[in-house]
């Protein structure tokens, strides 16, 4: 029982570090230039498939990773020259579409390539030799993929949070986000720093990418739908703009998907004479195993609720416009 | 005798459409009555889309959710009684007993009825959804109603007593012709349009405009959105009717981001506000898109369709970002005769 509880955890632990690196994509940019990057899903999907043709052609691991990470650089920074930059300063709304029609270009132009080389359009990834297998702590069994997940998600998001709060260049980030145009009175070369902030969420993106991959075992040009949509969620939590935020919102979207698919069906994994009878049917008959599948659905219902009361997250953030 | 304008333009554009459909119901090419029908289906689509979000600014992403919840509810409830019981056998007692399968001549009574209780069904879900996410504004409200629409698509693929889950929904007798596409269409477009003048228009424009500025005037903000969304839904609702009935078969995949984003597209190119822009809008990018599809074949080009409609959104976007027809409407006036002035007006910039 503590056993299936600590195992659940640790399941969380591992996707919130995974929702957390595209979340902070999603802030940072969002921060700047009021734009919900929509095709950061796509993004991550692009990273997965130079991540697996990178290996495929006999890379060395650091080398193939690498490469994945410097490509998905260059694919956002293209995306922010040619789609987003004509349109800065434009309404929120067109740029929230503008991402949806990036994102339709990057699935549909990994699709055409994959076709024209002739491969399935799904495609299997073999994790590394690094990330296959599991470690045994205790009686515990974890998949080194999760640990490797958790454990580099831990250590970016460090890096980066110094980056941001450390160097030249991520303070000249805040203060674009605080106000774009005092920022450039000040002699901020905005475009640099939006650049450098598109740099950054993609290089953070093609992590995830690669760790989400390697968990799935398989890849497919529509694959960054569900997580941009979690990393949203996970944003929306924190407060949008703030990064900090965008992290805890992370780890609290994921124990709150642990929770749905530990408690439904909970009554069948408790040993029966543990508990009171009287108990065991009450957890069977409120918990139903068949209603796990809903999950996503009490996860976006959560996401409404916040954005009803605390429509500036947990941690607060910048204040929004509110409707009269 | 001398009409209105606008009852002469009606009557000129409505007997041009008869005329028209009547030439190709009796050409009896089957290929091009199909997408007559499609085309209808979208036109139904943008413009309440059109309703929602071009005339409230509120920009919905959801709607899709309510053609899908449509699309099932009326397909439930006409499907045949020998059908229901081998089809979906665990369906409630009160439920299994409905077939609204009947028909008066031509006119498939039964159809009808099922549409209007499914798209009153919608109606209500959308005035209790609407009630919550109408309060958010600016992209916060679309990745909301987005939510709506996984919501959607997740009871959709676990109530499999009612919809089968994700395996395919069929025996759905195919009500839907020409006639009744094309019925549904223009009953919206009249609806919408005769909205857009009436004064709950106005408010939605207005707090569109200035929410601030229409708040201080007595224009309620959360009212003429909410009246915006569910109208919207209800009219969703029929087109999914209308599409569940067209195709015969079906799964939650028809009605999901795919289909909201080609929506999308058609309003955004057609022109945010304006009731003719949506129907060019549909009418151009579904056009578009099949010649697409038939470049994508042939050549084995497959995704590249996909990327020319998102360029051409984004491009729109860029450079034209009212759309084609901005929140005007077409009068036949301007389009015969145009005046010097309009036209100067009208074409700044082009020469």
């Amino acid at each position: 029982m503590n056993e299936y509880l600590l195992q659940q955890v640790i399941n969380a632990l591992s996707a919130g570090s995974l929702y957390a690196l595209m979340a902070v994509g999603l802030a940072l940019i969002f921060g700047i230039l009021r734009l919900i990057n929509f095709a950061h899903g796509d993004v991550m999907m692009v990273a997965a498939y130079i991540g697996v043709f990178s290996l495929a052609s006999g890379m060395p691991l650091p080398v193939a990773i690498a490469t994945m990470i410097l490509g998905t650089i260059v694919v956002g920074l293209l995306i922010e020259r040619v789609a987003y930059r004509p349109l800065r300063g434009a309404p929120e709304v067109a740029l929230l579409l503008t991402s949806f029609a990036v994102g339709q270009i990057l699935q549909n132009g990994v699709l055409l390539l994959t076709r024209l080389s002739g491969r399935p359009i799904q495609i299997a990834f073999p994790a590394p030799d690094v990330l296959s297998g599991v470690v045994n702590v205790g009686t515990l069994t974890i998949s080194k993929v999760n640990l490797g997940s958790f454990i580099v998600g831990v250590v970016v998001l460090v890096l980066l949070t110094t980056f941001v709060s450390r160097t030249r260049l991520g303070l000249s980030m805040h203060a674009a986000a605080e106000d774009l145009d005092a920022a450039r009175l000040m002699g901020i070369r905005i475009n640099f720093v939006v650049a450098a902030a598109f740099a950054i969420a993609a290089a953070l993106a093609a992590i995830a990418g690669f760790f989400y991959a390697a968990q799935t075992g398989q890849i497919n040009p529509y694959m960054g739908f569900t997580p941009v949509l979690k990393a949203f969620i996970a944003a929306v939590i924190g407060g949008f703009g703030s990064l900090a935020g965008a992290v805890l919102g992370a780890y609290v979207l994921a124990f709150l998907e642990v929770l749905p698919t530990a408690l439904f069906g909970i009554a069948d994994i408790i040993p029966a004479g543990s508990i009171p009878p009287e108990l065991h049917d009450f957890l069977a008959a409120a918990f139903p195993a068949h209603l796990s599948g809903y999950r996503d659905a009490f996860v976006f219902v959560v996401l409404i609720i916040i954005l009803l009361f605390r429509p500036n997250g947990l941690l607060g953030g910048r204040t929004r416009e509110e409707t009269p | 005798m001398s009409l209105s304008p606008r009852v002469r333009d009606g009557s000129v554009l409505l007997t041009g459409l008869v005329v028209a459909l009547v030439a190709l119901q009796l050409s009896g090419l089957a290929f091009w009555e199909g997408l007559a029908i499609t085309l209808a289906i979208f036109i139904v689509l943008t413009v309440s889309l059109n309703l929602a979000n071009g005339f409230t600014g509120v920009f919905t992403l959801g709607q899709i959710g309510f053609m899908a919840l449509g699309a099932y509810i009326s397909a439930i409830l006409t499907l045949p009684q020998q059908a229901k019981s081998a089809f979906l056998p665990d369906l409630p007692g009160w439920l299994a007993g409905i077939s609204l399968d009947q028909t008066i001549g031509w006119l498939p009574v039964g159809w009808i009825a099922a549409t209007l209780i499914a798209a009153l069904l919608v109606s209500g879900i959308a005035a209790l959804v609407g009630a919550v996410l109408m309060r958010l504004s600016g992209p916060f409200v679309s990745v909301a109603t987005l939510g709506f629409l996984v919501i959607v698509r997740v009871v959709l693929l676990n109530a499999d007593t009612l919809t089968r889950g994700s395996r395919a929904f069929s025996n759905v007798t195919r009500y839907t012709d020409l006639w009744l596409a094309f019925g549904a269409a223009v009953l919206t477009v009249y609806v919408v349009w005769r909205i857009k003048r009436s004064s709950y228009g106005r408010a939605m424009f207005a707090q569109r405009g200035d929410r601030w500025a229409a708040n201080s005037v007595g224009v309620s903000v959360l009212r003429p959105r909410l009246h915006a969304f569910v109208i919207s839904a209800f009219f969703t609702a029929v087109a999914g009717s209308l599409y569940a009935h067209f195709l015969g078969s079906f799964s939650p995949n028809a009605f999901y981001f795919d289909t909201t984003f080609q929506v999308v597209t058609m309003l955004v190119v057609g022109g945010m506000g304006s009731v003719s822009g949506s129907v060019i809008g549909a009418t151009v990018m579904l056009g578009l898109g099949e010649a697409l599809r038939r470049i994508e074949d042939p050549t084995q080009l497959y995704g590249i369709g996909g990327i020319i409609i998102a360029s051409v959104l984004i491009a729109v976007l860029i450079f034209r970002p009212a759309g084609i027809m901005g929140q005007r409407e077409i009068s036949l006036d301007r389009l015969f005769a145009p005046r010097r002035r309009d036209r100067d007006a009208e074409r700044r910039g082009e020469g």
